[in-house]
């Protein structure tokens, strides 16, 4: 009897599918996808680029294993990997991702000189003060006033914004995009309850933070709800 | 065992040295025993405020390299009988002769003989900051109402509330101009307070006197009948625990009740 195949290749509406099995040994797929993928590509020589995903099932490969399987198929003439899908990921990379979507609650006054850096979203309550800096690779809340530096999705993330309850900043950063105070305030008006982000033209608007909802829907994570 | 207190304030000519002095000398005036730390080294006057600069013979470089023992290089204020006494910084030498754990040293052994221990800070945040804080328990912040001074304060609190040995700072706003201060020419008391977001410990207004009786080598705190010798006087009453409200800034009865206006919110 033929035992079961390693590698199964199927046809969806968004281009072809490979199925590696995650039980056999890594040498012994590799060979298989290999003699499957050579029986199989001289048949349709003219046919455009073909985009395959593949779905690895529980199997972690490396950086390096990830690279090896792409350059096989890449070997194939039409057929271009798009993505390799894994039900697996390692410790480091899943706490990564935690970190990256987490809120992190902070209760102190950020003074001048100090710099206080999350990976995600940073919740402070207290205030920044002038000389201070806040960066977050998400957004920025502020209960108390900023008056010093905000740098809301530090690491290239231009949907972050930076909401403050007194909204005084000597620099607001989002992204790469840099806004900064006026040199001469003429006015004393309240700057309370509002927030920044980047807009359709590449600059960093501050309006009151109800409009925050319709720009940032993202921003509500609670499903469902009355 | 008495307690270190620090006097410092990152920014330089706010006042230090002028609050060390009459902290210490007010403290002494309520019968408590006081030795004053003068840290900042090569550039000390300290000693020339309390008018002891000609009875100096050892200096706290002499002290804590072993050339002399402590009581030696101390020098004692005669006006008080046995409980105001002054450790002066070296001239000669520069920050660097001391560490911070030799000064830890130091005060710990001045502790245990005096009830409070001031230490008067250099200005900045380099190792004379770094020495004058080692040994302290407490620390007092000293401003003046300037922005430049405030954002100073703010970046030493924040310095200073990473300092494990070291209780939450307490605020100290110096040189108060109460005119320019109603009209908003000036950083009001309030506003400071609330930037800081520290306990503040007293205000002293600005007086002439006080520069006139630093030049004559006796602190003001000595003189009963000015302004500013009440307000550090209040101070150390406050040191030792009692409450005390804060001193009124412009004379007048209106002060009071606009206070109270002020309180619930009518303008």
């Amino acid at each position: 009897m033929k035992k079961t195949q390693n590698v199964l290749i199927k046809g969806t509406k968004d281009g072809l599918t490979l199925h590696l099995d995650d039980l056999c040994s890594y040498e012994e797929l590799k060979k298989e996808l290999d003699s499957k993928l050579t029986e199989n590509s001289l048949a349709n020589k003219d046919r455009p680029l073909i985009s395959v995903r593949v779905q690895v099932g529980n199997r972690y490969l490396t950086e390096e294993q990830q690279e090896e399987i792409k350059n096989l198929i890449r070997q194939k003439k039409n057929l271009v990997v798009e993505l390799i899908q894994s039900n697996v990921m390692t410790k480091e990379e899943a706490e990564l991702a935690i970190s990256a979507n987490e809120i992190v609650p902070v209760a102190r006054v950020i003074r001048s000189g100090q710099v206080l850096e999350t990976p995600g979203d940073l919740l402070l309550v207290g205030d920044v003060n002038p000389g201070g800096t806040v960066r977050a690779g998400g957004n920025i809340f502020i209960m108390g006033a900023l008056k010093g530096i905000a740098h809301a999705g530090c690491y290239g993330n231009s949907e972050a914004v930076v909401v403050a309850s007194v909204m005084n900043p000597s620099q607001i950063r989002i992204s790469h995009c840099i806004n900064r105070a006026p040199d001469y305030t003429t006015d004393k008006e309240k700057r309370e309850m509002e927030c920044a982000y980047i807009d359709e033209t590449d600059h960093i608007i501050i309006d009151r933070l109800q409009v925050l909802s319709q720009l940032r829907p993202n921003l509500t994570k609670l499903e469902g709800g009355r | 065992m008495g307690q270190a207190i620090v006097v410092t304030s990152g920014k330089g000519g706010v006042g230090k040295t002028t609050t060390s002095a009459n902290i210490g000398t007010a403290l002494a005036l309520q019968g408590k025993r006081v030795c004053l730390v003068d840290t900042d080294i090569g550039l000390r006057n300290l000693d020339v405020v309390m008018g002891l600069e000609n009875r100096i013979i050892y200096d706290l470089v002499d002290v804590v390299e072993g050339r002399c023992k402590i009581h030696q290089a101390l020098v004692k204020d005669k006006r008080f009988d046995d409980l105001l006494y002054l450790l002066p910084a070296a001239q000669t030498s520069d920050k660097t002769a001391v560490q911070p754990e030799q000064m830890k040293t130091l005060i710990n052994n001045l502790k245990q003989d005096y009830d409070y221990i001031i230490i008067d800070c250099p200005a900045g945040i380099e190792q004379g900051y770094k020495n004058a804080v080692a040994g302290a328990d407490k620390a007092i912040v000293v401003t003046t109402p300037e922005v430049s001074a405030v954002r100073d304060a703010d970046r030493i609190i924040g310095l200073l509330e990473k300092e494990e040995n070291v209780e939450a700072p307490k605020l100290v706003i110096n040189r108060i101009r109460s005119h320019m201060m109603k009209n908003g020419d000036m950083l009001d008391v309030d506003e400071i307070t609330a930037h800081l977001s520290i306990d503040l410990i007293g205000i002293v207004a600005d007086d002439d006197e006080v520069i006139k009786a630093s030049n004559h080598g006796e602190p003001i705190a000595l003189n009963p009948n000015s302004k500013a010798s009440i307000a550090y006087r209040n101070i150390a009453r406050r040191i030792l625990g009692e409450s005390i409200p804060l001193q009124q800034l412009d004379d007048g009865d209106k002060g009071v009740f606009t206070k109270i206006k002020k309180f619930f919110g009518v303008k």
